[in-house]
């Protein structure tokens, strides 16, 4: 199983370089399907199947699939590099580095102790999970709702005035 | 605690019955090529395949040998890695879906249990979806890759009517997993044994999900349809329109690939409509042990095959809808009666788990 993480684990990091560093738009949104589909597999090993599955359906099945669609729409070509920014050149680079310690630092202080491991009995079915949503934290995930239903709304009325 | 051998023999025993699903899926997937042409010949009349074997049955072995030694072209312009891709995800998510779908009951051997299916996952409706749901890519970046006008039209118009059919496809099951309480495929068939008993008299009828949820089992084979992209919603390779659709440029072993897929698709969406809505493997089951354990198989097998020979009926009797007929469908009428039915079994659910 530790195996398994490691392979999945450096397969999402990699895919995520990947993402940046791909010229092509469909190279870099199949990247991020790489990723999420790897990460879905994390949780597969942390004994979360509910959220694995989910991950996959709604993450990699249904807002990349809009992701590619739109890019194939548009038929977006090879991207070039404008080099206008000259801010951009040359602190681009050191900006990343900073960024990169500053999170393996706080990664390193909380490094796994037995304290941050996932409990053997840890209950992540769908039942858990659904009573947790629907009587814990009902009142969010129900103005959640209300606020995707906005922006559909918004979504379509600003489609309606391109007409 | 599960000792070395133990361990060994689980995956040995997995191993066969991986090895056994896949041939039995091939040959069905080959043999249900060989009767989508022999059915639709006799419906128009005409006879099908007929020259190679008896009644034409040796026409699969002979499609196979031809698409293995015909001429793999690649297009120039073509986006080379994931032209390659495209076919092989299609086909590597068509097979795995397979995995969790049971196919009977258990039997012992040797103080051993070994149940008819690959691996019972306590998700494994939402794991099927999920396989589903990354089928998309394969049709997609098929159109994409080929760099080719005709191909593009067929991929842009084929992930737009996946996208749309699967939200329905989801939403119609969502009753029959309020009348199970279970995700689990297993689970699910196991709720559906015995007979329907009104007011505590037993009825004749099977106590089978379809007589509980018609509108649901009617939304999920229609958007079902849909989603295999078969006739009369094939509009992603409507020939007459778009050549061949997402497919126009693939020659050789990668289009078989993707012929294969669909067909696979097919056997999928259909092992799932008998397991969902007409009771998996129950049926009249008698005689001795071996006769008990392999005649649910048989049911399975049988009410699997009346599936397949619908799809093949509906494409030699239906014409193909309009593009803009097919999104209206979708989403203004099997959209919200599947809203509807969730809303109408709820309220019957909560009643008489109240009552």
């Amino acid at each position: 199983m530790e195996v398994l993480f490691y392979i999945f684990a450096a397969l999402a990091v990699i895919a995520a370089i990947s993402v940046v560093a791909q010229r092509m738009p469909v190279h870099s949104a199949l990247s991020l399907i790489v990723v999420l589909c790897s990460l879905a597999v994390v949780y597969l090993l942390l004994g979360a199947e509910f959220i694995a599955v989910i991950q996959v359906i709604v993450y990699a099945g249904a807002i990349m699939v809009l992701f590619v669609f739109v890019i194939m729409l548009l038929n977006a070509g090879r991207e070039v590099p404008s080099h206008r920014s000259r801010f951009a050149h040359w602190l681009g680079a050191p900006l990343v580095a900073a960024f990169l310690i500053e999170v393996l630092f706080a990664i390193w202080q909380q490094f796994p102790t037995e304290s941050t491991r996932p409990a053997a009995s840890l209950n992540a079915g769908p039942a858990a999970i659904g009573h947790l949503l629907f009587r814990n934290y009902v009142l969010p995930f129900e103005v959640t709702s209300i606020l995707i239903l906005v922006a559909i709304l918004g979504a379509v009325v600003l489609a309606k005035k391109e007409f | 605690m599960a000792t070395y051998s133990d361990t060994g023999l689980l995956l040995l025993i997995t191993l066969i019955k991986i090895a056994v699903v896949i041939v039995a899926l091939f040959t069905a997937i080959a043999y249900l090529t060989w009767l989508e042409r022999k059915v639709v010949a006799h419906i128009q009349a005409r006879w099908g395949p007929y020259l190679v074997g008896p009644h034409g049955l040796l026409q699969p072995v002979a499609d196979g040998i031809k698409f293995f030694l015909k001429e793999d072209i690649v297009p120039l312009e073509a986006d080379k890695v994931i032209y390659w891709l495209a076919p092989f995800v299609g086909f590597t998510l068509a097979l795995l879906s397979i995995a969790v779908i049971p196919f009977g009951e258990s039997f012992t051997i040797h103080g051993h249990t070994i149940s008819f299916q690959i691996t019972d996952l306590n998700v494994g409706l939402l794991f099927i979806f999920a396989v589903t749901s990354l089928g998309v890519y394969s049709v997609t970046l098929a159109g994409w890759s080929s760099n080719s006008k005709y191909p593009l039209l067929g991929g842009l118009r084929s992930s737009a009517q996946m996208i749309s059919y699967e939200l329905s496809l989801g939403l119609a099951v969502v009753g029959v997993l309020m009348i199970a309480g279970t995700l689990s495929l297993r689970g699910i068939v196991n709720g559906q044994a015995g007979f329907w008993h009104v007011g505590g008299i037993r009825t004749f009828l099977p106590h089978w999900n379809i007589f509980v949820q018609p509108v649901g089992f009617l939304v999920y084979f229609t958007a079902a349809i849909a989603e295999t992209n078969r006739v009369p919603f094939d509009l992603p390779e409507g020939e007459s329109e778009l050549v061949g659709g997402f497919h126009t440029e693939y020659s050789s072993m990668k289009f078989a690939m993707f012929f294969l897929s669909e067909y696979a698709n097919m056997i999928t969406v259909s092992c799932l409509a008998t397991i969902l809505f007409f009771g998996g493997w129950h049926g009249p089951v008698f005689g001795p042990y071996a006769l008990r354990v392999l005649l649910p198989v048989f049911w399975f097998c049988a009410k699997l095959f009346c599936f397949l020979f619908f799809y093949i009926w509906m494409r030699g009797t239906l014409p193909r809808f309009r593009y803009d007929q097919l999104m209206a469908f979708g989403w203004k009428f099997l959209l919200p009666v599947g809203v509807l039915n969730i809303l109408a079994t709820s309220f019957v659910v909560a009643w008489i788990s109240s009552s």
